[in-house]
C-alpha cells in the first residue's frame, strides 16, 4: 500500500519536474529579454535572474523613433490584411474542398499542400521578380501578397478538416431551407467554425507579424519595414555598440500583441459549440 | 397539400443499383410510410423526393409538375432529419425562420407565422433557447416546426423518431398522428420499425432491395402479406413460415397441404395455379395457432416460453427447421418447456406463397388476389 502511494507521489515528483524543465526552456529566454528590457548601462552586462531595476529608458528611447513606430502599423496591417485574405479564401475554397464532390478533389487538396512544401528561400528570388513585375517593390502590398501565398495552403487545409467534421445534415437542412451555397457557408458554417478560424487565423497573424526574410527582401526604406527588420537593423551609437536594451524593449514591444490575441482568441475557442446540432 | 408521383425511377450509386425502378403515387393528404429493412433504399426515395439527391433516370411529378429538376425549395417540400440537424447557434425562434427569413418574407408576417408553428407544437415557452438546452423530444419539435413552418407542399420525415427513448417515442408517435390530422398535408415517413409503420399510415409502402413488395393500409399489409418478404417482415412476433407440399386437388374451395412434423392443414387459397405435389410455403401468424397438450409422442416440443406479462409466446421445435415455431397465448399459459404440444389453425388463416415467394390470393377476398398481381408484375 505505502509503495503504491510512494510510485504515485514519485511519478508526481517526475511530472511536475518534466513541466518545470519544459516551462523553463521555453519562457525562460523571453522571461530574460524582459529582464534586460528594464535595464540600462552597466547593469545589462551583469547576469541577473531577478528582476533589480525598473527603468523604462529603453521604451522610451526606442518608441521614440519614428520609424519603428511606423513598422509596428505596417506590421499590424500586413498580418492583418493576410489574415483577412487568407480567411476570405481559405473559408470559400474550404467549402468547395470540404463539402462539394468533383473530380480531382484530392488532387487539389494535394497541390495545395505541395505549394508550402518550397522552402522560401527557395521561391525567393522568383517571387522578387514577380513583385518587381507588379510594381510592388518596396510596398507592404508585396508583403501582404506573398504572405497570402504562403498562409492559405494551411488555411485551407485546417479550415477543410474542420469543414467536413460539420455534420451534412445540417447542410441538407439548410438547403431544403432554401439557403444558397454563400448564404449555407455564411449563415450556417461560419458561425460554426468560429474556434477553427480563431486557430488558423491566429497562426495566420503570428506567421504574417515574424515574417524577415521576405520582408526584409520585398522593402527597402524604413517607412515600409515590418517589425522583425525594424528591430533587426536597429543599430547603436557605433559599429562596435550592440544596443541590447533597446533591442530587447523592441521586442517585448512586438511579443506582447501576439500573447495578447492568443489570450484572447483562447476564450473564442470554446469546445462543443457544434453540441446540440444532432443527437446527444 | 399535393400529390407525388414516382414514374421508373432508378437510383444508381457508384454503379451499385439502389432502385432499380420504382413507380408509386401518393394521393393529396395521405400519410404514407416506407416501411423496410437497412439498406432498402427507403432513404435514397425520401431524399430523392425530397430533391437531395438526383434519380439516375425517371421522373417525379408533384401535382402532376415535372419536378425532377427543381431544388427542394421549388419543390415545397419541408423535411425533418433523423439527427435533427438544428442549426446550433440559432434560437428556437431563428432556427424556425431561417427558411421564413430566406423566402424575403416580411418580418411580422414571419413572426406571425413562427407563432403560429410554436404553438401548434408547444414551443412557445422555449423560442429564446438554443437547441443544445433542450430535450431530445424538444429538439424534434423544432426539427418539425422548421419543417413545417413553410407551410411545405408535402412533410418528409427520415427516421424521425429513432433517437428517441422508448417512452418519448410512443408520445411523439401520437404527436405526429395528430399534426397530420390537424394540418391534412401530404407526409411521407420513413422508418424500420413496423409499429410505428403500423400505427402512423394511411399507407404502407413496404420496399425490399429497393423493390416495393407491397403497397397497402396497414390491414392488408397484415392480413394479406403480397409476398413471403412482407409476411415476414410485417408483424411481431414474425409469421410462422415453414415449407410444405400441396397434397390434395387444387383450384377447389379449400388445399390440404403437408407439412413435415407439423401434418396437414386445410388452407383457403386460390390455388388453381397449383398442382398437387408442388413446392410451397406455408405461414401462419402466432396468434392463429390453436394451442393443446399433445401426448408423450405426438406433437412438437416445447422448448421455451416467453412471458410478457399480457400475454406468453410458446417457442416449438419444428424437427428438421432452423427456426423455432412461435405461438401467441394468453397467460396464465399452462405450457411449461420440454412438453410436447399439438397445433391446429383454422383455413382462413393459412397463408401460402408459391415458389417465387408470391401469396397465393384469399378465395374470400380478391382484392388480395390483385395485390399479389401487381407485386407480380412490378417484379417482372
Amino acid at each position: 500500500m505505502n509503495l503504491k502511494l510512494a510510485k504515485k507521489l514519485l511519478a508526481k515528483v517526475a511530472f511536475l519536474i518534466l513541466l518545470a524543465a519544459i516551462l523553463i526552456f521555453t519562457v525562460f529566454p523571453f522571461y530574460y529579454a524582459i529582464l534586460t528590457s528594464f535595464e540600462s548601462g552597466s547593469d545589462l552586462f551583469t547576469v541577473e535572474y531577478w528582476f533589480s531595476s525598473f527603468d523604462l529608458a529603453n521604451y522610451k528611447s526606442v518608441l521614440g523613433e519614428a520609424s519603428f513606430v511606423t513598422s509596428i502599423w505596417n506590421s499590424i496591417l500586413v498580418a492583418s490584411s493576410t489574415v483577412v485574405i487568407a480567411m476570405a479564401f481559405g473559408l470559400t475554397a474550404a467549402y468547395a474542398l470540404g463539402r462539394v464532390k468533383f473530380r480531382g478533389r484530392g488532387a487539389v487538396l494535394m497541390i495545395v499542400l505541395s505549394v508550402s512544401m518550397f522552402p522560401q528561400v527557395a521561391v525567393l528570388s522568383g517571387l522578387f521578380e514577380v513583385i518587381r513585375a507588379m510594381n510592388l517593390y518596396n510596398d507592404p502590398l508585396a508583403l501582404i501578397f506573398s504572405y497570402t501565398i504562403f498562409t492559405l495552403p494551411f488555411t485551407v487545409w485546417i479550415l477543410t478538416t474542420f469543414m467536413r467534421q460539420l455534420p451534412k445534415e445540417l447542410e441538407e437542412a439548410a438547403i431544403v431551407d432554401g439557403a444558397s451555397p454563400l448564404t449555407t457557408l455564411f449563415r450556417v458554417f461560419i458561425p460554426l467554425m468560429w474556434p477553427a478560424m480563431a486557430t488558423t487565423g491566429l497562426l495566420a497573424f503570428i506567421a504574417a507579424w515574424n515574417e524577415f526574410l521576405f520582408a526584409l527582401t520585398f522593402t527597402l526604406t524604413n517607412s515600409e519595414r515590418t517589425v522583425p527588420v525594424a528591430i533587426a537593423l536597429i543599430t547603436g551609437g557605433s559599429q562596435h555598440e550592440l544596443p541590447w536594451g533597446n533591442l530587447m524593449a523592441a521586442s517585448v514591444i512586438v511579443t506582447v500583441p501576439l500573447v495578447v490575441l492568443v489570450l484572447i482568441f483562447q476564450r473564442r475557442i470554446v469546445s462543443g459549440l457544434t453540441a446540440g446540432a444532432v443527437k446527444g | 397539400m399535393a400529390c407525388v408521383e414516382l414514374k421508373k425511377i432508378n437510383k444508381t450509386f457508384g454503379g451499385v443499383e439502389v432502385l432499380p425502378g420504382v413507380d408509386l403515387r401518393i394521393e393529396d393528404g395521405e400519410f404514407v410510410v416506407f416501411v423496410g429493412p437497412s439498406g432498402c433504399g427507403k432513404s435514397t426515395l425520401l431524399r430523392l423526393i425530397a430533391g437531395l439527391e438526383d434519380p439516375t433516370a425517371g421522373d417525379i411529378d408533384i401535382d402532376g409538375e415535372v419536378v425532377t429538376d427543381l431544388s427542394p425549395k421549388e419543390r415545397g417540400v419541408g423535411m425533418v432529419f433523423q439527427s435533427y440537424a438544428l442549426y446550433p447557434h440559432m434560437s428556437v425562434y431563428e432556427n424556425i425562420a431561417f427558411g421564413l427569413k430566406l423566402g424575403k418574407a416580411k418580418k411580422e408576417k414571419i413572426r406571425e407565422w413562427v407563432e403560429k408553428t410554436a404553438e401548434v407544437l408547444q414551443l412557445d415557452k422555449l423560442m429564446d433557447r438554443k437547441p443544445r438546452e433542450l430535450s431530445g423530444g424538444q429538439r424534434q419539435r423544432v426539427a418539425i416546426g422548421r419543417a413545417m413552418a413553410r407551410e411545405p407542399k408535402i412533410m418528409l420525415f427520415d427516421e424521425p423518431l429513432s433517437n428517441l427513448d422508448a417512452s418519448l417515442r410512443v408520445q411523439m408517435r401520437t404527436e405526429i398522428a395528430k399534426l397530420h390530422d390537424r394540418l391534412q398535408s401530404t407526409m411521407i415517413y420513413v422508418t424500420h420499425d413496423q409499429v410505428e409503420a403500423m400505427t402512423l399510415a394511411d399507407k404502407i409502402v413496404v420496399l425490399n432491395r429497393g423493390n416495393v413488395e407491397q403497397v397497402g393500409t396497414p390491414y392488408e399489409l397484415y392480413e394479406t402479406p403480397a409476398s413471403l418478404f412482407v409476411a415476414g417482415f410485417i408483424g411481431s412476433p414474425k409469421m410462422n413460415l415453414m415449407p410444405g407440399k400441396v397434397i390434395g386437388s387444387t383450384g377447389g374451395a379449400t388445399t390440404r397441404v403437408a407439412i413435415d412434423g407439423l401434418g396437414q392443414v386445410t388452407a383457403d387459397r386460390d390455388t388453381s395455379a397449383l398442382e398437387t405435389g408442388d413446392d410451397v410455403t406455408v405461414g401462419i401468424r402466432p396468434e392463429h395457432f390453436q394451442l393443446s397438450l399433445g401426448g408423450q409422442d405426438t406433437g412438437l416440443e416445447v422448448v421455451n416460453v416467453e412471458y410478457l406479462g399480457n400475454e406468453a409466446y410458446v417457442y416449438a421445435a419444428l424437427p428438421g427447421m432452423d427456426e423455432l415455431m412461435v405461438v401467441r397465448q394468453p397467460v396464465p399459459c399452462e405450457v411449461k418447456p420440454g412438453q410436447r404440444v399439438t397445433l391446429t389453425t383454422e383455413p382462413a388463416c393459412v397463408h401460402l406463397f408459391d415458389s417465387q415467394g408470391l401469396a397465393l390470393g384469399s378465395k374470400a377476398e380478391r382484392v388480395a388476389g390483385d395485390d399479389a398481381e401487381q407485386a407480380a408484375v412490378r417484379r417482372a
